[in-house]
């Protein structure tokens, strides 16, 4: 029982990162039709900010980290798009292989400045104590990560359902054209979407550091994971890759506990389940 | 113009073994085998217009098969290479299956993220695979008793298989079969409304380009007599890719000139540079940015306008 309950819990916390990181993800897909290659990348520059951060000043707020290394992500998203991906617009493959070769020259570059070792980041000092419930020890900070997770998931729900910046992205989602015509700055879009997301990514990339810390090769793990999110949960949908990112933390979780040998292969059983009966994904609409 | 241009290919690749260092002939077998490579790639990308960006998996799993069943369970080289191509086929298949119920973006996306497990198989089961060591101490087989172990009759050998490659997927893609391909590519659903089965042609062109990833797979084991999960990985798919978009995507010659140009890059850089890929990713963005048509159509068109002009 014991076994179940931890699991269980580590399960749900992998899940909230796999949201902070497949959200971005499946937004700018969404709205650009960019699989966005970089989007590891910018999980591990995130993940490396909150090494280096906490570690030279100690006692750093990881929420201040997260939220400086969110800027400073979403900063050098922007850049990105603005410099390169807009010259790109009408090569839509053009557009995924800059982005690959962005993905590349940031995971070489942070293997040399900060090495080949993997740098813990600590778990902060306020959050280190474990919770007890119904006679459970868990640790705390798994908690709040779910927590986190969700607070994101409703803070983009709103976001794009409530606030005139959402609907002005999603008549882009639904049409790019007529959006264009009555007069919505789609480029505008494209660049502020591109920094959300890689600035969610950046941001969660801070917050799964304790849990993960910062080692090379980071981008790689990650990256397959937030694909397999948005395949399974349907490309552009975020609660696709809500639910994605659950169902996905759950079998990577079970799947290393007790088979650990095959778990990267139970990784992609519900992905071919999926692409095989449902293509679009769980909740994804078919994009034409 | 075209005899001259087949005359000088023909001693390009004849002549190296005459005069050449062991050090520049290896550098060619190098390069045929990661020719193969781009040009089976390119059979997806260039005339079937589906952009993978999981090709090291037909490489790496045709090279992990062969190393393995000689290495560990002492199968001759001939069975080993003939299980290896099935089984790399046969994974192919299945693949293509599962990839091919997208296309564009998510096909890349599909082909991406199995070719991701798969090196992360090779990675994590190090009961297997030996992990991150890899797998040593291989041979290179010795069809009809003549020995492979010499730099020479290494080319040789590459060079026979990349001959028959060449003029196999040269037939490929302008049989008929060839012409129905670039037409699921161009117009899928006019070739649908025409009678053809576009899933059915672009999971055949899936399969035969898995076919020969094997095989520069096996030659990539034999000739480095070592295998590891780096073979596997999203850095060896971006390469092939590289040198396809580099060469030109959808002609012959591109890839051919887009791998050796991939490769030579790679080499030099490597005695100056300690890490490659950043090196990988600017080629990238100058290739997309600056020539995304690649340097084969480039240069014909260039020839084009010259005659032009002379006329």
């Amino acid at each position: 029982m014991q076994f179940w309950i931890i699991q269980g819990l580590n399960s749900l916390s992998l899940g909230g990162l796999l949201f902070l990181l497949s959200s971005g993800f499946s937004l700018i897909f969404g709205l650009m039709r960019l699989a966005n290659l970089t989007h590891g990348a910018f999980f591990m520059l995130g993940t490396y900010f909150a090494a280096v951060a906490m570690r030279s000043y100690d006692g750093l707020n990881i929420w201040v980290t997260a939220l400086g290394a969110g800027i400073i992500v979403a900063a050098l998203g922007g850049l990105f798009e603005r410099l390169v991906l807009t010259r790109l617009k009408a090569n839509p493959l053009g557009q995924v292989l800059v982005t690959l070769g962005m993905s590349f020259i940031i995971s070489d570059a942070c293997l040399m400045l900060w090495g080949g070792d993997s740098i813990p980041v600590p778990t902060p000092q306020n959050l280190q104590a474990p919770t007890r419930l119904f006679g459970f020890v868990f640790p705390t900070y798994r908690l709040v990560l779910v927590g986190c997770a969700v607070v994101a998931a409703v803070a983009l729900y709103i976001l794009l359902e409530r606030t005139r910046l959402g609907a002005m992205i999603r008549a882009g989602v639904d049409d790019r054209q007529m959006a264009r015509a009555v007069g919505i700055p789609v480029s505008n879009l494209f660049t502020i979407v591109f920094c959300l997301g890689a600035g969610i990514a950046g941001a969660g990339g801070v917050l799964g550091g304790p849990i993960l810390s910062a080692y090379p090769g980071l981008d790689a793990d990650m990256l397959p994971l937030a694909l397999i999110v948005v395949i399974l949960g349907g490309i552009g949908s975020l609660l696709g890759a809500f639910i994605g990112s659950f169902i996905i933390g759950f079998i990577y979780t079970f799947g290393t506990a007790l088979f650990p040998e095959l778990a990267y292969i139970i990784l992609f059983l519900p992905m071919i389940f999926v692409i095989a009966f449902r293509p679009q994904g769980l909740f994804g609409r078919i994009i034409t | 113009m075209k005899w001259i241009g087949a005359l000088l290919l023909a001693g390009l690749l004849l002549l190296p073994p005459l005069f050449a260092g062991d050090f520049y002939i290896n550098l060619a077998s190098q390069i045929l085998i990661a020719a193969i490579f781009a040009l089976s790639l390119n059979l997806l990308v260039g005339f079937g217009g589906m952009t993978s960006l999981g090709h090291a998996s037909y490489l790496g799993v045709a090279a992990y098969i062969s190393a393995l069943l000689t290495s560990r369970y002492g199968f001759g080289h001939a069975a080993a290479a003939i299980i290896s191509i099935s089984g790399t086929v046969a994974m192919a298949a299945c693949f293509g299956v599962i990839a091919l119920r997208a296309t564009g973006l998510g096909f890349l996306m599909i082909t991406l993220a199995l070719s991701q497990v798969l090196w992360g198989l090779a990675y994590r089961m190090s009961n297997v695979t030996n992990g991150d060591n890899g797998i040593t101490g291989l041979t290179r087989p010795a069809p009809f008793d003549l020995s492979l172990d010499n730099p020479v009759s290494f080319y040789w050998f590459a060079l026979i298989v990349a001959t028959t490659a060449f003029a196999m997927m040269t037939i490929f893609v302008s049989s008929a079969f060839g012409a129905s391909l670039k037409g699921v590519r161009d117009q899928p659903r006019r070739m649908a409304a025409l009678g053809f089965n576009p899933w059915l042609i672009r999971w055949i062109t899936f399969v035969y380009a898995g076919f020969w990833g094997g095989v520069s797979g096996l030659l990539f084991v034999y000739y480095h007599k070592y295998i590891h999960p780096t073979s596997l990985s999203l850095t060896s798919s971006a390469e092939a890719l590289l040198g396809v978009i580099a060469g030109g995507s959808g002609t012959l010659g591109g890839p051919v000139v887009g791998a050796a140009l991939v490769l030579l890059l790679k080499n030099y850089a490597s005695a100056y540079i300690e890490r490659w890929n950043m090196l990988l990713g600017l080629v990238f963005l100058f290739i997309v940015l600056v020539m995304p048509t690649g340097i084969v159509p480039g240069f014909s068109k260039l020839s084009a306008a010259l005659r032009k002009d002379t006329r």
